[in-house]
């Protein structure tokens, strides 16, 4: 591996050796990664390994104690989120954050004219701009959503709240995507409106998942990268994971076991 | 050089009357995260109740600092349970109005009770009248007050830094879900903070009363004045609120003296300098 | 495949808002018409009220829509009322919507400006900016008599006819009308901007700020935009008073004021429109009555009122009639 000097293969997003500390802990150790585009890739490692601070780092939420972040060959190390995310990085949160009081609706066109720029008109009502209404309604129905399209977040269950979550974000139209464990809390059945959302993705994105659920990680990545203690221990197939000896001691094992027992 | 001296001796007395009384205000903002804008109308309390102690019942100035600590925590104890639970951990908004709208009650009440003119307390003997520190003379009571201040802050330490409850104290400030979950029965310690930032603020009212007289607008004068002492110095820190009374009181009083026309203006523009520098006080803690 | 539902329910809420819009013009009018007949002799009074519904709008755009807590909010207000008294009594510039222009730009700029320094605060930092902002603003009017008038007041101002043809009557219909009208005026034009994407993004902000980064949209500059408008809004409202009252004075540019503007929000309702202008007309009237017996009763019972609504009425007297309202009909239907 290494930085691939003239590879054809141009990296959408670049982190390079992230660092992060919380006291004296190293909770981000010397990270580095790449994400080219339609990469499909699954970070996973045990709880408390590091995962979210990563995707916090990456997005601008925290700032790293050393190491960049490019993003298209930009160096956007020193960017804000909202920079981060107007350049096309986009991430979900592992705790929903939402609006409490808005509707779905209201949430997937705030995203969508947000990503056209016209999030600043102080004139004009989204529900009289069609092109809007027919997407953010297009969004929604995905997302088995469309029902509840007019009652406020607060008032809708755990699990269409980590929904609404993917539409937003699928609103904004990354071209690279950070999923934190956008599964947790959704019931079962509910899963396979994300799993066909991510379908729908458009193939040339870059979507890193953050998962705890192996089945649906190793449905859906073609790389699986493991995070333990901060440092990344294995960046493969998802074929070659389960069979590697350092995994299986860090974190895979009792899935391993789990799933030959299965 | 001597407005210089004159400068420093009002700054020091002021500046610790206003520790006196906001020290309690940044206990219970610290730990109840209450923004009370009500604070300054308790000190007013105990300033009506030692004025009525001395004035109309010629009680010694001793016991009337007594009564006036114990009767504004009996007159707070109710409102606490009765209206400041409900508002502990609200938005802030819903605390600035619940305790401007208890500081206006009490305003009105107080002008009712006792009347709209100035009241006064009686010193003894001791604390009247100039002492002679060889090099100026100073007015007793100012004196008394950074004693006082000295005898406040020391005690506040002792208390925090060195017994049971102060550990008790600093685990809830610190985190008051981990405390309760380590076992400390932070509504206990909740209810003694309370009733001990209100006695200091009593205390206050009393020593300050020559410097910041009672009067029913009293409780809205200085509201102002005591929550910028606990937001420059750091809700929750001793020592930020004794940096905050020093500083702010010698801003003040050196204005008051050098450049009286401009009124507050350097007070507020010296406050807007150090929030901004300093967003979570001179002291506190970042969230 | 669900094309037809969704396209009917846009129409039908399309519809509802504008005819929502009508009514709720169709309402102030109305009572506003109310007041006229019912009070001839009181309508200073009422032009006075206008006025501080100006401010305490402008409040519930920061503060019920936005999230920023402010106890400093007078400061527009006054820069509206000093800026077009100044232009009036120290420049000829007497033309009433001139002067209301100046109003509104002046408290636009003055809103922006304080913005940067209020918006670096949060919580209780956020709180005592916005006093020290208002009080230096108050300490500066003071200092600067030679402009201002001092604690005397700014006098001398003589507004030319509406028009050019309605003088500023002694009974001050003239001044009332106007008001009436520059109410309609703003309270349309803030009912579209709440409902606009910048209203629905500042409302995202007072929720969660965090996710309105992760949306790539900006905080920081949508709320100093969010103060400038309010800023022209209280203007507005600064210049209305000096217009109908011809002085301005110290008081206009208060703590006390700017507090009581928050208190006649919460008892109206924040983030309601409806709300600020329930809450002043409720608290200055009563204000008007009561203190004219004795000040002290009046802060009792204002001191009292905000207890209760506080614990009882959470979302004010508008929320409180809202869900009373909703209650019946939920028992009809
Ligand atoms: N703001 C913070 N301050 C101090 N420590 C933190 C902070 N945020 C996270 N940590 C610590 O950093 C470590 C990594 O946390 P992180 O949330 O990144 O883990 P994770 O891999 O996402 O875990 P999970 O699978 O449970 O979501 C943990 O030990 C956590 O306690
Ligand atoms: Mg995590």
């Amino acid at each position: 591996m290494g930085p691939c000097a003239g590879a054809p293969v141009m990296s959408l997003l670049e982190v390079r050796n992230l660092r992060k500390n919380f006291g004296g802990l190293a909770v981000t150790d010397d990270v580095s990664l790449n994400l080219a585009k339609g990469d499909r890739v699954a970070l996973i490692g045990p709880n408390g390994a590091g995962k979210t601070t990563f995707v916090n780092l990456v997005t601008g939420q925290l700032k790293p104690h050393a190491g960049s972040v490019h993003l298209d060959g930009e160096d956007i190390t020193a960017a804000s989120p909202s920079r981060r995310v107007q350049a096309g990085l986009v991430r979900s949160f592992q705790v929903t954050r939402l609006f409490s009081e808005m509707t779905p609706e209201e949430h997937v066109a705030l995203a969508l004219l947000q990503k056209q720029g016209r999030s600043g008109r102080v004139f004009g009502d989204y529900r009289g701009m069609p092109a809007v209404m027919a997407e953010t309604h297009e969004i929604l129905a995905l997302l088995n959503l469309d029902g509840i399209a007019q009652q406020p977040a607060n008032s809708i269950a755990y699990g269409q709240q980590r929904l609404l979550e993917i539409a937003l974000v699928m609103a904004l139209r990354p071209k690279v995507l950070l999923l934190d464990e956008p599964a947790a809390g959704v019931p079962g059945s509910d899963t396979m409106l994300i799993e066909r959302a991510l379908e729908r993705l458009p193939g040339d994105l870059a979507v890193l998942m953050i998962d705890h659920d192996m089945d649906f990680v190793f449905r859906f990545a073609r790389r699986v990268v493991v995070l333990a203690a901060g440092a990344i221990i294995f960046d493969g197939t998802p074929a070659e994971v389960s069979r590697d000896p350092r995994v299986r001691e860090a974190y895979l094992g009792s899935y391993a076991d789990d799933r030959s027992q299965a | 050089m001597q407005t210089i001296l004159s400068i420093a001796a009002d700054s020091l007395a002021y500046g610790m009357v206003l520790f006196v009384i906001s020290i309690g205000l940044s206990v219970t903002m610290g730990l109840m995260k209450v923004v009370n804008l009500a604070h300054g109308a308790f000190a007013m309390i105990g300033g009506y109740v030692a004025s009525y102690a001395t004035q109309q019942m010629g009680l010694p100035f001793g016991i009337a600092v007594i009564a006036a600590i114990v009767c504004t925590v009996l007159v707070a104890i109710p409102l606490e349970r009765l209206l400041y639970r409900r508002i502990y951990g609200a938005p802030e908004l819903t605390q600035v109005l619940m305790s401007i709208g208890i500081t206006f009650a009490i305003i009105g009440i107080a002008n009712f009770v006792m009347g709209p003119t100035l009241k006064t307390i009686a010193l003894p003997e001791q604390l009247q009248g100039p002492v002679d520190l060889g090099f100026r003379s100073i007015a007793a009571h100012k004196l008394f007050a950074v004693a006082v201040g000295i005898v406040v802050a020391g005690g506040l330490w002792l208390l925090v830094e060195r017994t049971p409850f102060g550990v008790r104290l600093r685990a809830a400030v610190d985190d008051a879900a981990m405390a309760e979950a380590l076992g400390v029965k932070t509504k206990a310690v909740y209810a003694i903070s309370f009733a001990l930032a209100i006695g200091l603020a009593a205390l206050g009212g009393v020593v300050g009363a020559q410097l910041l007289p009672i009067e029913p607008y009293y409780a809205l004068h200085y509201m102002v004045t005591f929550l910028v002492v606990v937001s420059v110095g750091g809700a929750g820190s001793i020592a930020g609120a004794l940096a905050a009374s020093l500083i702010l009181g010698l801003v003040q009083t050196t204005a008051r003296y050098l450049a009286p026309e401009y009124g507050e203006f350097f007070f507020y523009l010296a406050v807007i300098a150090i929030v901004c520098t300093f967003p979570n006080g001179l002291l506190g803690r970042s969230k | 495949m669900s094309d037809m539902p969704v396209n009917s329910v846009t129409t039908r809420s399309w519809q509802r808002t504008a005819l929502g819009d009508f009514w709720a013009v169709a309402a102030v009018a109305l009572v506003a018409g109310a007041l006229f007949l019912l009070f001839p002799t009181n309508l200073a009074l009422l032009t006075r009220i206008i006025a501080v519904m100006l401010l305490v709008l402008s409040l519930d755009l920061v503060t019920g829509f936005s999230g920023v807590a402010t106890l400093g909010h007078a400061t527009l207000f006054g820069a509206g009322a000093y800026a077009a008294g100044i232009f009036a009594a120290r420049f000829g510039v007497t033309d009433p919507l001139l002067m209301l222009a100046i109003g509104a730009v002046a408290g636009a700029l003055a809103g922006a400006v304080t913005s940067l320094v209020i918006l670096r605060g949060h919580g209780l930092s956020q709180l005592v900016l916005s006093i020290a902002v208002v009080s230096l603003a108050h300490e500066a009017a003071n200092k600067l008599s030679a402009w201002t008038g001092g604690s005397d007041g700014l006098s001398g101002i003589a507004p030319s006819p509406l028009f050019g043809l309605f003088r500023f009557d002694l009974f001050g219909r003239t001044a009332f009308f106007m008001a009436v009208g520059l109410l309609l005026v703003v309270f349309v034009v803030l009912r579209i901007v709440v409902r606009s994407p910048f209203g629905m993004l500042c409302r995202g902000i007072k929720q969660d700020p965090v996710r309105v980064r992760a949306m790539g949209a900006p905080v920081y500059f949508t709320l100093v935009k969010m103060y400038a408008i309010a800023g022209a809004v209280a203007g507005l409202g600064g210049a209305l008073s000096a217009i109908a009252t011809k002085v301005v004075g110290l008081d206009s540019l208060s703590f006390t004021t700017s507090a009581e503007a928050l208190v006649m929000l919460v008892v109206g309702g924040t983030g309601k429109l409806f709300g600020a202008l329930v809450g002043t007309l409720v608290f200055v009237w009563f204000e008007d009555r009561v203190s004219a017996i004795n000040p002290f009763h009046w802060l009792t019972i204002i001191g009292v009122l905000l207890i209760g609504v506080v614990l009882f009425a959470p979302k004010g007297l508008v929320g409180a009639a809202e869900s009373l309202w909703a209650r019946v009909r939920g028992r009809r239907s």
